[in-house]
């Protein structure tokens, strides 16, 4: 019974683990998504972020000043964001694509500048440079598990509670009932993306100095966009966000168990059936096949202000 | 902010707007190799020598030149009927499994005459049924273009690294990769280089889709659809069917990177040779208006700077490869998304003075 119990807990703790910045992103991208910008460039935002809290933590030696550094680099990158999409209505999409390149290339190319290893940072110290767990040393849960799981309730009172929350649904449903209120549509969504930045870089910390030990390429691995599914499958609300990132955690949890073990009556489950799980179950989702996924109205419209 | 919405000459519109644009990526380009260490005129020198100094390095560059070709002319057709193809990757993926399986099935028994169009056209098929999926989801299901070809891709990937790791693996191979092609199934190329027969076939789709979308009935109204299609509809164009015929002609032609890299180059099915072409060909169409004769000058660009990318990063151990990624990305951001950005000066600038 014992190993059973070690296994349920070392699954649930892996599963955690491999949901944290999923959560963490979702939470941000359905800010994003919710005051109508599109956001695919979640990927990038958080590759740009693991980036520079590894780079930094190198540097200064100390994890704070690397997820701190995270956070600006993410933040820039959604300024970036708002700056095309907000102020010059440009394609939303196109944006986040340029921008997931950008974070793919330019990675590389800063860290084999800076530290000359093919575009790796040198691997952390792990006393200071990494977050460590707090309670549960097998478990690996950091500081940044416990904030992501605050994310959620978080994300909710802000979205379901506040005055600002209020208005940033009916900014991503009907911009100009916002506008004629005489609250600036702008100015709001330029909130909800300085937001996403936030936990999305607060995502890619975590991806390179709490679950692993330094940057690597590339090494968001398409994270960014099963947090974009997530959104999708918990129909653009927290807590069903939150569900949809624990079963895709989950999946990849069981994904590394499953390994070359075969299930009665289905033989082997290839891994990799298990990893485009995420993306399949999103697209009969969005097919009408399970329940309907409705977006904000104003999704992906740049906002015109009539003179 | 307030933005004036000045109109352009045309000329500004079409020529002096899009070489602003592609003049502040560039410009920021040069910033990020500065910041790097390496002065950005001599980059640029040894970019150029390296792409086009030898009849090697121009060999390389073409090459190049004709997989951007491809996903640059698919993300160009879905973008005239408005749909927005991010799914270039995983189309060229699973097109060149269609080509690869053709190949495998029928090297041994058919002649080259026969088995290269055959392979050819697996490679469409099999490009053009990845981008159908998603078509049909939007067609008549209504669930974004966009988010499932994203997707799309991820599977294409997963399903790609499983059928060679377990189905297609060569017996006896370490590494993920099929048995090599036989002689019939290999595109004749110039010896000692890539280039190979696929960029006449480039050339070929780059006519074809300037003959289709501006001189058939049906290129018009996939254009009609993306103009405004409810005015498309009201003119009697099927939606659905040319959501459909959009996505299909563009997954074959991004199916073609299949037939350039595997056909032409490895000869055999190999993991990961779509590297990003898929991506870079929203760049390649944003730059070239979404024109054919402008995406093979863009091609031919991106390609120059794939090419002479790989030769900087030789020299100078400070750039690597990755700078091209880079560039792309900015090309995408200002003459896409940032698009706008550099018209209120322009029109203060042209309109008052005409």
């Amino acid at each position: 019974m014992d190993d059973l119990a070690a296994i349920v807990f070392l699954t649930a703790a892996a599963t955690l683990r491999t949901a944290t910045p999923l959560i963490l992103c979702a939470m941000g991208g359905l800010f994003s998504e919710r005051s109508g910008i599109v956001d695919v460039g979640l990927e990038g935002k958080m590759l740009i972020a693991a980036f520079f809290a590894a780079a930094i933590a190198t540097i200064t030696g100390s994890a704070w000043w690397g997820v701190a550094a995270g956070i600006v680099a993410a933040e820039i990158m959604a300024l970036l964001h708002g700056f095309a999409c907000i102020t010059y209505r440009g394609n939303q999409v196109v944006s986040g694509v340029a921008l997931n390149i950008l974070a793919a290339g330019l990675t590389v190319v800063l860290g084999n500048a800076w530290f000359h290893q093919g575009g790796q940072t040198p691997p952390l110290d792990t006393a200071r440079e990494r977050l460590m767990p707090i309670f549960f040393p097998r478990a690996g849960d950091n500081v940044l598990v416990y904030v992501a799981l605050a994310s959620v309730p978080l994300a909710w009172w802000i979205v379901a509670r506040t005055r600002f929350g209020l208005r940033l649904r009916a900014v991503g449903e009907m911009p100009l009932a916002v506008d004629a209120a005489g609250i600036s549509v702008s100015w709001l969504r330029y909130r909800a993306v300085l937001l996403c930045g936030l936990f999305s870089g607060l995502a890619g910390a975590y991806v390179s100095i709490a679950q692993n030990a330094g940057f690597s390429r590339d090494m968001t691995a398409g994270q960014g966009f099963i947090a974009l599914a997530a959104i999708i499958f918990g129909k653009w609300r927290p807590f069903p966000a939150l569900g949809a990132c624990l079963i895709f955690g989950l999946l990849d949890a069981i994904a590394i168990r499953l390994q070359g073990v075969v299930v009665p009556g289905l033989g082997e489950v290839p891994v990799q059936f298990i990893q485009a799980l995420p993306y399949l179950l999103t697209m009969f989702l969005l097919a009408g096949f399970i329940g309907r996924a409705v977006a904000p109205k104003a999704i992906g419209i740049p906002y015109e202000k009539e003179h | 902010m307030r933005l004036s919405r000045g109109a352009l000459p045309g000329w500004a519109e079409v020529l002096l707007l899009p070489l602003i644009n592609i003049a502040l990526a560039f410009l920021v380009v040069g910033i990020i190799v500065r910041i790097i260490g390496v002065d950005p005129f001599h980059a640029l020198n040894r970019l150029i020598l390296g792409a086009i100094g030898s009849s090697e390095s121009v060999g390389y560059t073409l090459y190049y030149a004709t997989n951007f070709i491809f996903t640059g002319l698919a993300v160009a057709i879905a973008f005239h009927g408005g749909l927005f193809n991010i799914g270039g990757e995983g189309q060229a993926y699973v097109g060149g499994l269609g080509c690869g399986l053709a190949i495998l099935a029928f090297d041994k028994y058919l002649p080259g005459w026969l088995m290269v169009p055959l392979a050819i056209g697996a490679a469409a098929l099999f490009g053009a049924a990845w981008a159908a999926v998603p078509a049909w989801l939007q067609a008549w299901r209504g669930s974004h273009i966009v988010i499932t070809t994203i997707m799309f891709n991820f599977v294409a990937s997963a399903l790609m690294v499983y059928l060679l790791v377990n189905v297609l693996i060569a017996p006896g191979s370490m590494t993920p990769q099929s048995r090599g092609f036989g002689p019939t199934g290999q595109l004749p190329a110039l010896p000692g280089s890539p280039l190979n027969l696929s960029t006449f076939l480039a050339i070929a789709c780059c006519a074809a889709v300037w003959l289709f979308l501006w001189h058939t009935r049906w290129g018009y109204a996939l254009r009609a659809m993306g103009h405004n299609p409810e005015a498309a509809r009201y003119a009697g164009t099927d939606l659905r069917r040319m959501t459909m015929l959009g996505m299909c002609l563009s997954g074959a032609l991004a199916g073609f990177v299949g037939v350039n890299e595997l056909m032409g180059v490895h000869h055999r099915i190999v993991l990961d040779f779509p590297a990003g072409y898929g991506f870079a060909g929203i760049a390649v169409a944003l730059m070239g208006r979404n024109h054919p004769l402008g995406v093979a000058l863009a091609a031919l660009l991106f390609g120059a700077l794939q090419q002479g990318g790989a030769e900087l990063a030789f020299d100078e151990p400070a750039i690597t490869r990755e700078m091209v990624v880079v560039i792309q990305g900015l090309v995408i951001l200002f003459s896409g998304a940032l698009e706008q950005l550099p018209r209120p000066w322009l029109a203060l600038l042209l309109v008052r003075r005409g």
